[in-house]
C-alpha cells in the first residue's frame, strides 16, 4: 500500500494539469470533465484518508528525496485528509449545482476558462493543505488568490471588476505581509520547513529578546493571514466579492478559498512556532478580541445589508469570527471547534450562496430584500435549502451550527479562565441572537404571501437533478455534522495529535 | 539601539521600503500608484531577503577548483526565494494592470474612489 505516500503529490500535479487541459476543452466538456475529476480527486483524498486512519501515522513525501532540513515536503496526515475530502465534496457539489448560472453569466467562448481557473485553484488549495514548507505556502497562497480573482471577474460587469480589484488590493496586503513574517522567520530561524523551524524556535523561546523578536514576525505574519481570510476590521470586501460573484464562485469564494489560509495559519503556529510557545506570545489574545467583535459586528451588519446576498456575506464575516475566537482561545480544545466550525460554515455557507440566485430567479432576478416576497412558495426546493441553511447558521440542534457552537462553549469551560469563559459565552450567546433575528426575518418574508400573489402555475419547484442532488449532499453533510459531531471531532483531535 | 539600525542599514532600508510600499497600496487613490506601491513593497522584501542572504568574502555555491568546503560558499535558498518571489510579484501586477485597464475602459478615471460612487449609480448591475 506504499504507493498511497505518492497521492498528495499526485493532487497537485494532476490538477495543474486538468487546468491546462480545460484550456483547449470546449466549454460543456471542460465543465463535465471538472466534475468528475473533482469526484475522483475526492477518492483520492478519501483513500488517504483511510490509509492514515488506518495506519495510525502521518507520512511526508519529500520531493527530489531530499531529507528534512533541505528538502521540500508534502505531509499527510488525519487532519489534513479529511479537510481535502471536504474541500473536495463542496467544490464539486457547488460547481455541479452553479453550472446553469455559470453559463448564462459567461461568456459561452470562455466558459472553459473558467473551469481551468478552478482546477488551478483546486491545486493550489491541495497544495495549501498537504505542504510542510512555509515558502510553499506563499507560492500556493498567490495561485489561490490570482484563481479567486480569476473566477471573480469572469462575470463582466463593472461591479465584479472593482470588487476584484478591492479583492485583490486587500490580498496583496495580506500577501505582502504574510512575506514579510515568513522572511523574518526564515532569518531568525534558518528554516522553512515546518518541523525542524518548530524545532529551533523551542530554542530560541528561552532567550526574552528572542521571544520578543519571534513574536513580532509571527504577529506580522498572522496579520497578513488574517487579512486574507477576512477577520474583523479586515472583512469590509467580502459583501461586494461574495454578492456579484457568480454562484458558484461565490460558494467556492467563501467556504474554501478563506479557509484554506485559515487553515494554513492554523497549520504554522500548530507545526511552524510550536503550540506551547505560540501560548507564551500575546497574538492570541488579540485574536481572540478580533474574532469577538466579528461576531458581533458582522451580525449587526448583516442586519443592515439591503439584498440578501450581501446579509449572507456579512454573516461570512461573523462566521470567520467565530473561527479566530477559536484559535484565540488556544488549546486543543480550542483549535478542534475552529476546525469543526470551518467545515460546519462551508458546508452551510455554500449552501445559502447556491440557494439565493434560486430566489431571485423567481422574484424578477431580483436580491433586494422586498422583492423576494414569497420566493419560497414559488421554488419550494430553494426554499427548503434555504431553511436548512438558516437553521444551521442560527444554531438550531440537529445541524452542523449548533454542534459547532458547543464546541466552542466546551472549549471556553476548558480554557479555565474566567474572564474568557464569560465573554465567549456572552458573545455566542448574542451572536446567535443576531442569527436568529436576520435569518429568520429572511425566512419570515420568503415564506408569507400577504397579498396572495402566488398562484397555482407559479410554483416551479426544480426538477432537475444536477441542483437537487448536490444540494441534497451537502444537506446531508450538514445533517452528518450535526448529528455525528462526535466522530468528526474525535478525528480532529487525533488529526491535532498527529500534528504536534 | 540606534546602532543595531546603522549596522544592519540595509534590513532597516528594507523595512522602510515595505513600509512605504504598504501605506502607498493601502492609501492611494489612484490606482497605478497603488501597484506602483505593491512592487515596492515587494521589492523591500526582496532586498530584505538578498541582503540577509549574502555573506562578505564567500562566493556563490558553484564548485570550481574543487573546493567543497562549505566555509566558502553563501547559501544559495535566498536567492531562490527572491527569484520566485519575483515571479510571483510579477504575474500579480500583470494582472492587476489588466483589472486597471477594464476599469478606466469603463469608467475613464483610475481614481478608486469615484470609480467606487460612478459604479454605484450605474442602472447596468440590478
Amino acid at each position: 500500500m506504499d504507493f498511497i505516500r505518492n497521492f498528495p503529490m499526485l493532487t497537485v500535479i494532476l490538477s495543474l494539469f486538468s487546468g491546462s487541459l480545460c484550456f483547449v476543452l470546449k466549454g460543456k466538456t471542460a465543465r463535465n470533465y471538472t466534475i468528475l475529476y473533482e469526484i475522483f480527486l475526492l477518492f483520492v483524498c478519501g483513500t488517504i484518508l483511510w490509509y492514515t486512519v488506518t495506519t495510525g501515522q502521518s507520512f511526508t513525501y519529500s520531493m527530489g528525496e531530499f531529507s528534512a532540513p533541505w528538502g521540500n515536503e508534502l505531509r499527510a496526515g488525519i487532519l489534513e485528509a479529511m479537510l481535502a475530502s471536504f474541500f473536495m465534496v463542496i467544490m464539486a457539489a457547488s460547481v455541479l449545482a452553479g453550472y446553469r448560472f455559470v453559463h448564462t453569466d459567461i461568456d459561452e467562448s470562455k466558459v472553459n476558462l473558467y473551469y481551468a481557473l478552478l482546477n488551478l485553484m483546486t491545486a493550489a488549495l491541495m497544495a495549501i493543505i498537504w505542504t510542510n514548507d512555509l515558502f510553499s505556502g506563499y507560492v500556493f497562497l498567490e495561485i489561490l488568490t490570482l484563481t479567486s480573482c480569476g473566477i471573480l471577474i469572469v462575470r463582466e460587469i463593472g461591479r465584479t471588476t472593482l470588487a476584484a480589484v478591492r479583492y485583490m488590493i486587500m490580498n496583496l496586503l495580506g500577501s505582502g505581509l504574510f512575506l514579510l513574517g515568513l522572511v523574518l522567520l526564515y532569518d531568525l530561524t534558518g528554516h522553512l520547513l515546518m518541523v525542524p523551524m518548530q524545532e529551533t524556535i523551542a530554542e530560541m523561546a528561552r532567550n526574552p529578546r528572542l521571544l520578543m523578536a519571534l513574536t513580532i514576525s509571527t504577529g506580522i505574519l498572522t496579520i497578513g493571514l488574517s487579512i486574507k481570510g477576512g477577520l474583523f476590521p479586515f472583512h469590509f470586501w467580502m459583501p461586494d466579492t461574495y454578492g456579484w460573484a457568480t454562484p458558484t464562485s461565490a460558494s467556492i469564494l467563501s467556504s474554501l478559498v478563506s479557509k484554506a489560509y485559515i487553515f494554513l495559519l492554523i497549520k504554522i503556529f500548530y507545526r511552524g512556532i510550536g503550540i506551547r510557545i505560540f501560548a507564551l506570545m500575546p497574538i492570541k489574545n488579540i485574536l481572540l478580541v478580533l474574532g469577538i467583535l466579528g461576531m458581533v459586528f458582522g451580525s449587526i451588519q448583516a442586519m443592515q445589508a439591503g439584498n440578501i446576498n450581501r446579509m449572507v456575506a456579512f454573516s461570512s464575516a461573523a462566521q470567520i469570527g467565530y473561527i479566530f475566537m477559536g484559535i484565540g482561545m488556544g488549546g486543543t480544545a480550542g483549535y478542534t471547534a475552529a476546525i469543526f466550525h470551518i467545515m460546519a460554515h462551508s458546508v452551510t455557507k455554500s449552501m445559502l450562496f447556491l440557494t439565493t440566485p434560486r430566489l431571485a430567479e423567481v422574484s424578477g432576478s431580483s436580491l433586494i430584500f422586498h422583492n423576494l416576497q414569497a420566493s419560497a412558495l414559488r421554488d419550494r426546493n430553494a426554499g427548503l435549502f434555504f431553511l436548512i441553511g438558516s437553521f444551521s447558521m442560527i444554531g438550531i440542534p440537529l445541524f452542523a451550527g449548533f454542534a459547532s457552537k458547543l464546541q466552542f462553549a466546551l472549549a471556553a469551560v476548558e480554557t479555565g479562565s474566567t474572564i474568557r469563559l464569560l465573554a465567549v459565552m456572552l458573545a455566542l450567546a448574542l451572536s446567535s441572537l443576531l442569527n436568529a433575528m436576520y435569518f429568520i426575518r429572511t425566512l419570515i418574508r420568503i415564506y408569507s404571501d400577504p397579498q396572495g400573489t402566488v398562484k397555482e402555475g407559479d410554483v416551479r419547484a426544480m426538477h432537475r437533478p444536477g441542483y437537487n442532488i448536490p444540494m441534497m449532499c451537502l444537506a446531508a453533510v450538514n445533517l452528518f455534522l450535526g448529528l455525528f459531531s462526535w466522530a468528526v471531532v474525535d478525528l480532529i483531535e487525533r488529526g491535532l495529535r498527529m500534528f504536534g | 539601539m540606534i546602532e543595531n539600525l546603522f549596522i544592519n542599514y540595509e534590513e532597516a532600508a528594507a523595512v522602510i521600503l515595505f513600509g512605504i510600499g504598504f501605506t502607498m497600496l493601502l492609501f492611494q487613490k489612484n490606482l497605478i500608484k497603488k501597484l506602483i506601491g505593491m512592487n515596492i513593497m515587494d521589492t523591500g522584501t526582496f532586498l530584505f531577503l538578498a541582503s540577509m542572504g549574502y555573506i562578505e568574502g564567500r562566493k556563490a555555491p558553484i564548485i570550481v577548483d574543487g573546493v567543497t568546503s562549505a566555509e566558502r560558499y553563501i547559501n544559495p535558498v535566498p536567492a531562490g526565494l527572491v527569484l520566485t518571489g519575483i515571479v510571483v510579484s510579477v504575474s500579480v501586477t500583470a494582472i492587476m494592470l489588466s483589472l486597471t485597464v477594464r476599469l478606466y475602459k469603463r469608467y475613464h478615471t483610475l481614481n478608486l474612489d469615484e470609480i467606487y460612487i460612478l459604479s454605484k449609480h450605474s442602472m447596468e448591475d440590478r
